[in-house]
């Protein structure tokens, strides 16, 4: 049954055919749509900004990139905190009785402090100081490790919610040819030589192979380098010079004056209107609100009113304006 | 030497007959490859469907060119970023004239007499492909990749999706980008056009006056009475 149900009064053309030629009009529309991509080819091309490696953002913000390192350490970055599917440190996102984030688990394992700090260091060769400073953080006890994080860390957030106020940083963080000095108030035990040794690596390169290398030798996973470079500052300062932040219409944008993914203009727009703007758990109603609207594409034909528009404005009069002049002529 | 003919098998059993003859029943040769249309199908709407086609054809051999060479290839060489270029503007131009298609057939209400599965079917063909083309902009190994993983994530974990689809794992989005995805699309999309075919292209509502008209001389369904044969067919 049709899902107009009796007021679909659709009846079976009885009236004039005119000649179609079906595999003709494919081939002119396939030529002339390829005409059409290869001259705005030659106008605009495409966009390949390059890729930012852990390498660069190490060199070029060392002090933001020892920042995000030492919360990896004391677990309190983002990633550390952000429960299914990288740990069970967080809840994950909710919304009414639904916890789909928590009900699928964790599948891609991430231990911050292992994988992002102490893995990529237990590779580096030859450095006795470390080495000492590595073994006595593994023998400290949990309360203590996190104490001397902690020390470390305090002075550089300090600094860095002070940039971010556009306030004057306290005089407890200094930079000097790529290497970062912190003056802490606290004991901070063998981490700054850790993280002294870490950001090195890092400026090396070390730290990018490492991230990647440490399953497999081939490998397409980047989970681990992209997680821990989007901790920083340097792939979002990116991302706002190129109008890609989330209050900017984020992802549905691209690198330079792209059209992007201008399909998930609906998806953005959730983001930019409350109460999901600023709630803690926008993404998954984001994502619902999508699902439920998705649905409704499907169903139109059986929705009540939706389906019955098309007949009560009449823009088929428009499309059909041939057919019903030369019916009135009939 | 000549051949004889194979011995007749009962229709009722040969799997092999019963779907030909389905097929052809369901899509005989004139009704497939049609060379007449409806005297109705006269305007410049009607082109969006075959450019939507057209379209993807454009993306698939781009698409397919790219993939002969490695995910690498048009970083580095002119030729390669050309067929990225081509590739990418093909995959523009498809949702814009597929979105164009998509509002035509609404405000034409496409879905009438029996063809609620030519809406369902193109309506599916439209959200497939978002994240066929999600996948290939996490998939291009540049900046934007990074960032739109790095986005990404947060809504696909948020309702579980990450689990098992990590957008983050460039290895798996592009076996989801150059095969599982587009084989999901262009068999949507044939499916689509093979229930057009099937039922034709959706007629002109019957304005008021004319419908009038009918239901004073009477003519079948003029007054909304069911009917078994569809509109666009050659009577």
């Amino acid at each position: 049954m049709s899902p107009l149900g009796p007021n679909d009064d659709t009846q079976p053309w009885k009236g004039r055919y005119a000649p179609y030629d079906l595999v003709k009009e494919l081939c002119i529309a396939v030529g002339a749509i390829g005409l059409l991509a290869v001259l705005l080819t030659i106008l605009f091309s495409s966009p390949d900004d390059k890729p930012s490696t852990i390498a660069q953002w190490a060199r070029q913000k060392p002090a933001d990139f020892v920042t995000a390192a030492v919360k990896e350490l004391d677990g309190t970055s983002p990633i550390a905190e952000y429960g299914p599917p990288y740990n069970h440190n967080g809840t994950g996102q909710e919304a009414w009785i639904l916890k789909p984030q928590k009900w699928l688990g964790v599948s891609h394992p991430i231990d911050t402090e292992q994988d992002f700090v102490v893995g990529p260091l237990a590779m580096i060769p030859n450095d006795p100081g470390l080495t000492a400073a590595l073994a006595q953080y593994k023998a400290a006890p949990e309360k203590q490790k996190k104490e001397w994080a902690e020390a470390y860390a305090k002075p550089l957030e300090e600094t860095a919610t002070a940039e971010e106020e556009k306030k004057t940083p306290p005089n407890t963080v200094s930079e000097s040819n790529g290497t970062v000095l912190v003056k802490t108030s606290g004991d901070a035990g063998p981490v700054p030589v850790m993280m002294s040794s870490l950001l090195a690596d890092a400026q090396s390169g070390g730290v990018d192979g490492s991230l990647l290398t440490s399953k497999q030798f081939f490998q397409t996973d980047y989970t681990k380098p992209l997680l821990f470079m989007a901790e920083g500052g340097l792939l979002s300062e990116r991302a706002e010079q190129h109008h890609l932040l989330g209050d900017q219409w984020g992802m549905m944008n691209e690198t330079g004056s792209y059209p992007g993914q201008a399909w998930l203009w609906l998806y953005a727009l959730w983001y930019q209107v409350e109460p999901i703007k600023s709630s803690p758990n926008a993404d998954i109603l984001v994502m619902l609100v999508m699902g439920v609207l998705s649905l409704a594409f499907i169903c139109i034909p059986f929705i009540p009113g939706i389906n019955i528009l098309p007949r009560k404005i009449p823009i088929y009069k428009l499309i059909w304006r041939e057919h019903y002049r030369s019916e009135q002529s009939f | 030497m000549s051949a004889a003919p194979p011995p007749a098998t009962p229709a009722s059993k040969s799997w092999t007959v019963r779907t030909r003859e389905r097929a052809v029943d369901a899509l005989p040769p004139e009704k497939l490859l049609p060379d007449g249309q409806p005297t109705y199908v006269a305007s410049w709407i009607y082109v969006f469907g075959v450019a939507s086609i057209a379209s993807l054809i454009v993306i698939v051999v781009s698409g397919s060119i790219l993939a002969l060479k490695g995910p690498a290839w048009w970083h580095y060489t002119g030729v390669g970023h050309f067929f990225n270029s081509i590739h990418m503007w093909g995959v523009e131009l498809f949702f814009f004239v597929m979105v164009v298609h998509l509002w035509g057939k609404y405000w034409m209400a496409a879905w009438r007499g029996g063809r609620t599965r030519v809406w369902i079917t193109g309506a599916v063909t439209f959200l497939v492909a978002v994240p066929t083309a999600l996948t290939g902009y996490v998939s291009q190994q540049n900046f934007d990749a990074q960032w739109i993983a790095t986005q990404a994530k947060d809504g696909l974990n948020a309702v579980g999706v990450g689990a098992f689809f990590n957008v983050l794992n460039f290895g798996q989005m592009y076996s989801w980008h150059i095969l599982l995805l587009p084989v999901a699309v262009v068999l949507l999309v044939a499916a689509h056009v093979l229930l057009v075919r099937k039922h034709g292209v959706v007629p002109p509502f019957e304005l008021e006056r004319r419908k009038a008209a009918l239901t004073a001389a009477g003519a079948p369904g003029a007054d909304g009475s069911p009917h078994a044969a569809t509109a666009g067919e050659r009577s």
